[in-house]
């Protein structure tokens, strides 16, 4: 994939001259399904989303700060850091789950608020126990009227028809008869997708809806999500902490560590030099083939809020010690 | 009786003269125990999801303490047993949002609320049946205007959970989503809490506050094993829960023992019927 070069090639690339500025991807045809060319709307119209001077204190510590961010119809911003370093606050201050400390978040122009079902959350894969009673339709149905107290009176007809609809769409016929606590890890995160784009949102954030998949389901999840924000132009903010499953529909990397971030293009942002400004400390970009795998980041300080335990935190060495498998 | 047959302790427990008369007699408490078994069932469901089968465990030992504390002073035991097991349900439900915590929370309250009720107990010179009844059960001492409020309690508690129904399983299957879709989660939790103290206190009335568990988890935990139907799993636990609670009394009414080991044992043995079932079909489908 061409357009992942980061520090090794340089973004004046004589390739992309001749097209008059043309993005590489563009350039060639595409082997991989995933290579679309990102963003068809971006930097269009109104941004979705707006953070100004946005700051986060948890605990008394503060997380990030001086954060601003705007986020434009289609646009994939893929969201990156260490444990703890506040990727997934971030996404609990847009829905307003969580009260920023400082600065203003505004989502479609109004301060983002509590409950605003015009934003979908797509969160990580989590098994359901065995014996939910509760089947793949179901589960997608409570994107519509989850939230609602009473019986589902009138509009059954309604709910059953849209949510056919979304279950066709993420190619999930086959199984979302089945009850939950039978779906491959893959299968749900299908219908966690389909759960969060069947009430037509104009923001997606997923939270690491990638981990604990296998590489095949990681890129069968990402094309959903891409599909979606090419066909309907919902931006997307994307947690993860391996930004190579979805490096070729990133727009934008947001990178946060060390109580500071960094924004832009994955080309300015994961660079050796960017990386260890960030991180305070020496930091390595390497490109291995199209991947982009980076080296001796250090874990956040003590009191981060890690999970030793969690998948994702092997992927940043707690010893800052360079790993061989320590991607971004 | 002047001779004891060598078949005499059988009819302790099945002896079917006078039938009829004795169920002319006990028709309120049956109905009583119909609507807690319907109610009990579909409540289980959710106690299930969320794991709370503890949380019954502890509410209905703090209930038992208030039906004591009635009892001492002379009030409604049915109102003593529903303050007690409000009070341990919003406590339960303030104290711990995580199932650690909450668990830890039950832990410490169970016993204090055990200890309470037979103190109170102790205190207490009434009739010994009143006493032993509040452990074990014996709805027919329950009588007259009590049962019509046992059964208004169970409606009312089977109305709170059709409202929240759908926002409670939502909660309690993905919290985060629902959060973010705007599901109140503190307060439908402790809703949730309140109903299930009501339906507790009623079945600590009709099953005893050691009992309780045969009617609010046995039967949902049955039609778990044999369904994953949204509709089908509410509907068949509160089919179990009416089976257990009413052919518990109307075999009991046939001999001289309590209520409670019939219902615990039907409650039971539909457990296990579910399970083989469950069995059969899970190698059926392999």
């Amino acid at each position: 994939m061409h357009r992942v070069p980061g520090s090794i090639t340089p973004r004046k690339d004589p390739r992309t001259d001749p097209r008059g500025g043309i993005h590489p991807a563009e350039t060639e045809l595409p082997t991989d399904v995933t290579a679309t060319h990102p963003t068809p709307h971006a930097h269009r119209g109104d941004p979705v989303l707006s953070m100004r001077g946005a700051e986060l204190t948890l605990g008394g510590r503060t997380l990030w700060s001086g954060l601003d961010l705007d986020v434009h119809p289609g646009e994939f911003i893929t969201v990156l850091g260490a444990n703890g370093a506040g990727k997934s606050s971030l996404l609990k201050a847009v829905l307003g789950l969580v009260g920023l400390s400082g600065g203003e978040a505004r989502f479609q122009g109004e301060p983002v608020r509590r409950g605003d079902r015009r934003m979908a959350y797509v969160p990580q894969q989590r098994v359901f126990p065995a014996g939910t009673p509760m089947r793949g339709r179901d589960l997608v149905a409570l994107g519509i009227d989850g939230h609602r107290f009473g019986p589902r009176l009138f509009g059954r007809g309604a709910v059953r028809q849209r949510v056919e609809q979304v279950v066709e769409d993420v190619h999930a016929v086959e199984y979302a008869h089945r009850p939950v606590g039978e779906l491959s890890g893959g299968e749900q995160q299908r219908l966690r997708i389909a759960q969060a784009l069947v009430s037509d949102p104009e923001l997606l954030l997923c939270d690491e809806p990638l981990s604990s998949l296998d590489l095949h389901h990681q890129q069968e999840v990402s094309l959903l999500v891409d599909r979606r924000r090419r066909e309907h132009g919902t931006p997307v903010l994307f947690v993860t902490h391996d930004i190579n499953p979805v490096l070729p529909l990133t727009d934008r990397v947001l990178y946060f560590a060390g109580g500071s971030h960094r924004l832009g293009h994955p080309d300015e942002v994961m660079r050796s030099d960017t990386l260890s400004e960030l991180y305070g400390t020496r930091v390595d970009v390497a490109q291995i083939g199209d991947r982009i795998v980076v080296l001796g980041a250090p874990d956040e300080h003590p009191g981060a809020r890690t999970t030793p335990s969690s998948p994702s935190s092997a992927s940043a060495p707690t010893t800052g010690a360079p790993t061989s498998g320590g991607t971004a | 009786m002047t001779v004891l047959a060598d078949d005499a302790w059988w009819h302790q427990v099945v002896d079917f003269s006078d039938y009829g008369l004795l169920l002319g007699l006990v028709q309120y408490s049956i109905i009583a125990a119909g609507v807690l078994g319907v109610v009990g069932g579909v409540l289980g469901v959710l106690v299930m999801q969320r794991d709370m089968a503890f949380a019954v465990h502890g509410v209905s030992e703090l209930s038992f303490a208030g039906a004591a504390a009635a009892l001492l002073i002379g009030t409604s035991v049915v109102a003593g047993a529903v303050v007690g097991s409000l009070v341990a349900g919003l406590a339960i439900g303030l104290l711990g949002a995580r199932a650690r915590d909450r668990n830890s929370a039950i832990g410490v309250l169970m016993p204090f609320g055990l200890g309470l009720g037979i103190l109170f107990l102790a205190l207490y010179d009434g009739r010994a049946s009143s006493k032993f009844g509040l452990l074990t059960g014996q709805i027919v001492s329950v009588d007259g205007p009590q049962l019509y409020y046992l059964i208004g309690i169970c409606v009312f508690a089977a109305a709170v959970l059709v409202a929240i129904w759908r926002p409670l399983l939502f909660d309690s299957l993905d919290p985060d989503v629902a959060a973010a879709r705007g599901v109140p989660r503190r307060m439908i939790s402790l809703v949730f809490m309140g109903a299930l103290g009501l339906v507790v206190a009623v079945a600590v009335q009709i099953v005893g506050a050691l009992l309780v568990l045969a009617l609010l988890v046995t039967p949902a935990a049955a039609a778990l094993r044999v369904s994953s139907s949204l509709t089908l799993v509410p509907f068949l636990a509160a089919l179990f829960g009416v089976t257990a609670a009413v052919g518990g009394i109307l075999l009991a009414l046939g001999g001289s023992l309590p209520i409670s080991p019939y219902i615990t044992t039907i409650s039971f043995v539909i457990y296990l019927v579910a399970r083989l079932v469950g069995a059969v079909r899970d190698r059926a489908a392999v």
